[in-house]
């Protein structure tokens, strides 16, 4: 029917998995960066304490720099355990008062800073190297020594590797639990779902009721749908049985007379009284040719009734084409049938076949039972008038006319009832109803008012 | 089983410091090993030789060089990137630290080095082989039971209350003229404010300041000196072990502990075999001939009349740690400080009597 679409666990599952690779390669890549920034300000921190340290132990003694390098600078620089470690001492005229003479003195720019940070290279491996200067002002030497002190980068990676491993483990945990709550939430969300396939699924097959299930929002508007439908579905089927219930009364009494009368005609020899037969069954079979029209008449007009969009037409065009209908079928002449429309457009949503078909009904109706001549009157908002000169119905069945169970007089009337009821059922359809009264200049009138779905007075257009 | 193909002994020339230098080859298989120790040749022997008894496809060859020596020729090769030694085992951890400071060894990251602590290992390149405290030796025959110094105060006591008969009688190493004995010095003085008194009660006694573990041991048998400070224990209990004139004493305020270091220069021509020994020496089997050859000293009670042994607890121990903080003493100013501060309390008696 349609194509398979996925399924929205796999969807969602698909979602989340996007989110977490991009987001755990994001976390992975700012844990690293967290890492080594925080590894670094540590180690730097370390590698400071350990200059100033040294510079502390500089003295000038007779002109000359000494240093007394304390052993807990180096303790502190141990700490990164790992770490080869360097340092050099130097005058004001760069040379090497004590450590390795291939150390390199602090860049020129990183003068004013208290500590100045650098890398180097240092027997094969990168180096990191704290400088802090200090100022003599003696009388034997007045400039600066430059105090240099570095180690290797080991612990600082390794530090750098441990923060980013803990920091991934933590989002790795939470994507973890990103994954189970979001397969709970699926789970959860798709409950409702789960629950209206078990309700319908456990209905037995007749069961066309509404269905009862408690409903989120979101799904409110299936749910609504789905009842819609049945709703639909039901009155379908209900009005299927009834036309079929009333189309086997109708038809049962008319086939059972043009038996009796063709079995009559079988066993009668005198010619004069079998051409009499041959009329009646004549007769009989037009009047079943003629119910038979109307029963599927009316079939249609239910069908349409459901089934077919309602457009905006104009009910003066309905008026005219029942008036060219009669024309034709019941051969009336002109002073038969009257239209009296009003000069602007009559605008109504409905159908058009099914609306002639009743106005076509009613029309028939007046022909055959009433007195000519026959006016169709349109009026605004929207209601079509059939009026005739004849008694018509009698009040009494005005209530009943055009009712399921109002067969009697239907068959009394050899028909007439089941064009009433298609008429009905077409006011009905169009949220309007069917209304008889007694015209003051006398006479009986027939109003198809189609009260709702009136559009207005013209308001859509000029007259045609 | 000991295949001892060559064996040069040669006196040092010119300077007293200078080490005996003696070369022997172990084994006689066709890859070559080229070891270089400070350790004597007589005491390191037997271990070599289990190696190479066991791996037939190695022949070592050992070179018994001084400290000084050694650390010279590792420095040369490894600025010149020439082929040298393929280990480098020596007592001057100082030295050996600052190798593998200037980057001269390569790693070797091994699971027997994982038993090592922490403070007998450094950057998976230097390791501490054995374990050797500083012990004060004295003469059993001349020193009564009781002048017999525990601890260091002890020391300091005896020298003031009988500085008659210990003047001039009481020696330690120049520590101008022994890599060593600077070492243990400079240990002691970062250890206790005790050095300090320690170095003004030797001044009052006349104490000498002489060089080499073997002549101070032997002066000491011999009644020329009654006690020696901070002799290497290992050497003393080997010749205590023999020689019923020498006791040993490890001073039980604390005891300063050295753990000879191995390293593979980073230019080594064979650091496979190079690693395998290291390995070896590490693993309980190596660590038993190094016990044998009393260079890893216990402390307490033995069940093995064979290792060498101290009574005491362990708790005193200050191990000298395989750190980048042995190069201050290294550290040129430093030196030169420390050294002219001992000088200026030690005086200038520096000659053996």
């Amino acid at each position: 029917m349609t194509e398979r679409a996925p399924s929205i666990a796999v969807r969602l599952g698909l979602a989340v998995a996007l989110v977490l690779a991009v987001g755990g390669l994001g976390a992975a890549l700012a844990a690293l960066a967290y890492g080594r920034e925080a590894a670094r300000e540590a180690y730097d921190r370390l590698l400071a304490g350990a200059a100033f340290d040294i510079a502390r132990s500089v003295s000038v003694s007779a002109g000359a720099v000494a240093v007394d390098i304390p052993v807990s600078a180096f303790e502190l620089l141990a700490l990164a355990p790992e770490d080869r470690v360097v340092y050099r001492v130097i005058d004001r005229e760069g040379a090497t008062v004590t450590g390795y003479d291939l150390v390199p003195p602090p860049p020129r720019a990183s003068q004013g800073a208290e500590v100045a940070f650098y890398g180097a290279e240092f027997g094969g491996e990168p180096v990191r190297l704290a400088a802090v200067r200090r100022r003599f002002a003696e009388r034997a030497y007045s400039g600066e020594v430059a105090v240099v002190v570095g180690h290797t980068l080991r612990a600082r990676s390794t530090l750098a590797w441990d923060i980013a491993r803990k920091a991934m483990w933590l989002a790795a945990a939470g994507g973890l639990c990103l994954v189970v709550l979001t397969a709970a939430a699926v789970r959860s969300a798709l409950g409702p779902l789960r629950r209206v396939e078990a309700a319908l699924a456990g209905r037995r097959p007749e069961d066309l009721s509404p269905l009862d299930v408690e409903t989120p929002r979101e799904i409110r508007a299936t749910v609504g749908a789905i009842n819609g439908f049945m709703a639909r579905l039901a009155r379908r089927m209900d009005a299927m049985q009834a036309y079929i219930a009333d189309a086997a009364h109708q038809l049962r009494t008319p086939v059972a007379a043009l038996s009796a009368q063709a079995e009559l005609a079988a066993e009668e020899a005198d010619p004069e009284r079998l051409r009499a037969l041959a009329a009646r069954i004549r007769g009989c079979a037009a009047g079943l040719g003629r119910l038979t029209d109307q029963l599927l008449n009316q079939a249609l007009v239910m069908h349409r009734a459901d089934a077919v969009p309602r457009e905006e037409l104009d009910l003066r065009m309905v008026a005219i084409r029942v008036a060219e209908a009669s024309d034709h079928d019941l051969a009336s002449t002109p002073e038969d049938l009257r239209l009296d429309l009003p000069e602007d457009r009559v605008s109504v949503e409905g159908d058009a076949l099914s609306l002639i078909e009743a106005t076509k009904n009613l029309v028939n109706n007046a022909l055959r039972y009433g007195v000519p001549p026959v006016t169709i009157t349109v009026r605004a908002p929207g209601a079509i008038d059939v009026t005739d000169r004849g008694a018509g119905l009698p009040e009494a069945t005005w209530e009943q006319a055009g009712q399921r169970f109002a067969r009697s007089e239907a068959n009394a009337q050899g028909g007439a009832g089941i064009g009433l009821a298609i008429v009905r059922a077409v006011a009905e359809a169009h949220g309007g109803r069917m209304v008889f009264s007694r015209p003051a200049r006398g006479g009986f009138r027939a109003t198809l008012d189609l009260g709702a779905a009136a559009l207005g007075d013209g308001a859509k257009g000029g007259p045609q | 089983m000991r295949r001892l193909i060559a064996l040069i002994l040669a006196l040092g020339l010119g300077a007293p410091a200078a080490a005996q230098e003696a070369v022997a080859t172990f084994g006689s298989g066709p890859e070559v090993l080229r070891v270089e120790g400070s350790t004597d040749l007589a005491v390191f022997g037997p271990v070599l030789e289990a190696f190479a008894s066991a791996r037939p496809g190695i022949s070592i060859v050992y070179e018994q060089r001084g400290t000084n020596d050694l650390f010279s020729r590792a420095a040369d090769a490894c600025a010149n990137a020439a082929q040298g030694a393929d280990v480098v085992i020596s007592s001057a951890i100082d030295l050996q630290v600052k190798l593998v400071n200037d980057g001269c060894a390569q790693p070797h990251r091994t699971a027997a080095a994982e038993l090592l602590p922490g403070w007998a290992r450094w950057r998976d390149e230097l390791f501490g082989l054995t374990f050797e405290p500083a012990v004060i030796v004295y003469n059993r025959a001349l020193v009564p039971a009781a002048d017999v110094p525990a601890t260091r105060f002890d020391l300091i006591d005896l020298l003031r209350a009988k500085p008659a008969r210990y003047a001039g009688k009481v020696a330690t190493y120049d520590i101008e003229q022994s890599g060593l004995g600077y070492l243990f010095a400079f240990a002691d003085s970062q250890e206790a404010t005790t050095f300090g008194r320690l170095m003004e009660a030797f001044e009052r006694a006349d104490a000498v300041a002489t060089c080499c573990s073997a002549e101070l041991i032997d002066a000491v048998a011999e009644g020329r000196f009654l006690i020696a400070y901070n002799l290497l224990g290992s050497y003393a209990l080997a010749r205590a072990a023999e020689d019923a004139r020498i006791g040993v004493v490890a001073p039980s305020d604390y005891t300063l502990a050295l753990s000879r270091a191995a390293m593979v220069p980073r230019h080594a021509t064979n650091p496979r075999a190079a690693k395998a020994l290291i390995d070896y020496l590490l693993s309980p089997e190596g660590r038993f001939g190094l016990a044998q050859a009393s260079l890893i000293v216990s402390f307490g009670e033995t069940d093995d009349p064979a290792t060498a042994t101290l009574s005491g607890t362990p708790s005193t121990l200050r191990p000298i740690a395989l750190s980048p903080a042995l190069l201050v003493g290294l550290d040129r100013q430093k030196r030169a400080l420390f050294t002219a501060q001992w000088r200026s309390i030690m005086g200038s008696r520096d000659a053996l009597p």
